[in-house]
């Protein structure tokens, strides 16, 4: 019986490489390798074979309208499907997905999502998501604005640079064991800030890469999990919480959604092994870090985190399918996954997930 | 005291986002070939449908479509409308054709124009056939072809459209 209180398992997940232009592909093209590897991790056929599907995309990264639409010729939607979209990271579709299945109306869900952001600029169409009347007329790009959230960090002595190319140095080497990933390698601290800086106090290597791609996650009830006979890791919590529009309003050196995301999650009710944050800025993963109190116990960003390759839209998604590989492999007992929107970590998600 | 102010209607706020847009692996590769006057499709390995343009999958099954099949110029008319109404920016004049035709070889339909024929007369399961520009004129795009017109065959029952082989028919 479905309820507020029905255990929800991930059972598969697939994420294509992080690639800096994936050429002619379009989104049909992106999304069918990831679902191919989701359903064959499950033994499914399409996604006939589930009860409920969800993706997250935003047609403005690849200039394309109704892009979203036209990915629903990966699917095998004949006859017609349950599906639905969120103008977002896949990870909010993985919520909806949730909710779907917490009210009784699915037992399973398929949840992908795609970004082809080569096409476009895209710390400038990101601006177009600022508050139409003040903001977005000026063409304020995302990395400007990361810059000024680092600047309040480092101005504060929060943080030095040194912290900062600290972070990033961990992220490649992490990747160097991502197959994934679209930048790795032994970089040091004194190399990384030997760099001129992009967007000051920001060096190109505190901004994460565009990247091209895709992935795709299978959630059901452990009911449905134990009848496909496939190894699972549980949802134990998930939640978001957004902060608002007005920059001004935020204090940009914390992130208290994040916090009281992870809270209501119930993130504390145990100990945490591995934390995959979505920064796709340096010093992001420093007050993400610290907005959650994690300690020396929790391995930060094993895959590399996004700073090794960010998939908008998928990113998210990613990070949740990061802590199940680990958590199903045995590798952690229970992890943290976060993913992010909007600028300067403007609306957060934590999903906690626990072995079986 | 307050003051009257004027009311604000609207602001200018353009929105100018520059893309290098690519249409897709598969319709790059029909384009290339529809450049050289060849129409060609992509067949389903499952269900072997065969469509054009061809985007890559088959929408029904959820399968990559790998397999390219070189299709004739003439087709089956599956459905059609009379536009009378201008349609802005549209150079073409009413009243003018828009049918839904589908390939011999193929199985679904795509749209296309139909001329050089008595609107009156247009009806479903009649057979039509390419009239192409000049190849001097010919581009990446389905334009290639002008518009479709009549030509003397026996119409393809309903049934029947939609699965008449590449080889034509004989009615």
């Amino acid at each position: 019986m479905a309820g507020l209180s029905t255990q929800i398992a991930i059972v598969a997940y697939h994420q294509s490489d992080c690639v800096a232009h994936a050429g002619a592909a379009n989104e049909v093209e992106l999304i069918m390798p990831q679902l191919r590897a989701v359903f064959d991790q499950v033994g499914l056929a399409n996604a006939q074979d589930v009860d409920f599907v969800c993706s997250g995309s935003c047609d403005y990264l690849q200039g394309a309208a109704f892009a979203f639409v036209a990915g629903v010729d990966a699917l095998g939607a004949v006859p017609p499907i349950r599906e639905s979209h969120v103008e977002m990271d896949a990870a909010w579709a993985l919520y909806e997905a949730v909710l779907k299945i917490r009210m009784g109306h699915a037992r399973s869900a398929l949840v992908y999502g795609f970004g082809k952001s080569s096409t476009g600029e895209l710390p400038t169409v990101l601006s177009q998501q600022l508050d139409p009347y003040y903001l977005a007329p000026l063409w304020v790009d995302t990395v400007s604005l990361a810059a000024m959230q680092a600047r309040l960090l480092l101005d504060r002595q929060l943080i030095t640079e040194r912290d900062m190319a600290a972070v990033v140095s961990r992220s490649r080497k992490n990747a160097m064991a991502n197959p994934h990933a679209q930048l790795s390698g032994e970089i040091s601290v004194d190399e990384l800030l030997e760099a001129e800086s992009l967007v000051a106090p920001l060096r190109k290597s505190d901004c994460s890469p565009v990247a091209d791609g895709a992935a795709a996650v299978i959630i059901c009830t452990v009911e449905q999990a134990r009848q496909w006979r496939v190894p699972y890791a549980l949802i134990s919590g998930i939640d978001h919480r957004i902060e608002t529009h007005n920059l001004g309003m935020r204090d940009l050196t914390d992130s208290v959604s994040t916090r009281q995301s992870a809270c209501s999650a119930g993130y504390r009710d145990g100990p945490l092994d591995v934390a995959e944050l979505y920064a796709p800025f340096s010093h992001q993963e420093i007050i993400l870090s610290r907005a959650l109190s994690l300690d020396a116990g929790t391995c930060i960003n094993p895959s590399g985190g996004v700073l090794a390759g960010n998939l908008m839209m998928a990113s998210g998604l990613a990070r949740i399918g990061e802590v199940f590989n680990r958590v199903v492999t045995g590798e952690a007992r229970r992890g943290l996954a976060h993913a992010t929107s909007g600028p300067c970590l403007q609306h957060n998600l934590v999903a906690v997930l626990e072995s079986a | 005291m307050s003051q009257e102010t004027d009311l604000i209607t609207d602001i200018e706020a353009p929105v100018y986002l520059s893309y290098n847009f690519t249409a897709g692996r598969a319709p790059t590769r029909f384009l290339t070939q529809v450049k050289k006057g060849v129409l060609t499709g992509q067949r389903c390995p499952d269900c072997a449908n065969v469509y054009i343009p061809p985007r890559g999958s088959c929408p029904a099954c959820g399968v990559a479509t790998q397999e390219e099949v070189v299709l004739p110029d003439k087709a089956t008319v599956q459905s059609f409308t009379i536009v009378s109404i201008p349609i802005p920016n549209n150079p073409i004049q009413p009243p003018f054709v828009i049918a839904n035709l589908v390939l011999d070889g193929a199985n679904i339909a795509f749209i296309h124009l139909l001329s050089e024929c008595e609107n009156e007369q247009v009806h479903i399961g009649q057979r039509v056939q390419a009239v192409w520009k000049p190849e001097q004129e010919w581009d990446y795009a389905l334009d290639n072809i002008r518009y479709f017109k009549p030509i003397n065959e026996t119409d393809v029952p309903v049934a029947m459209i939609g699965r008449v082989p590449v080889a034509g028919w004989e009615g």
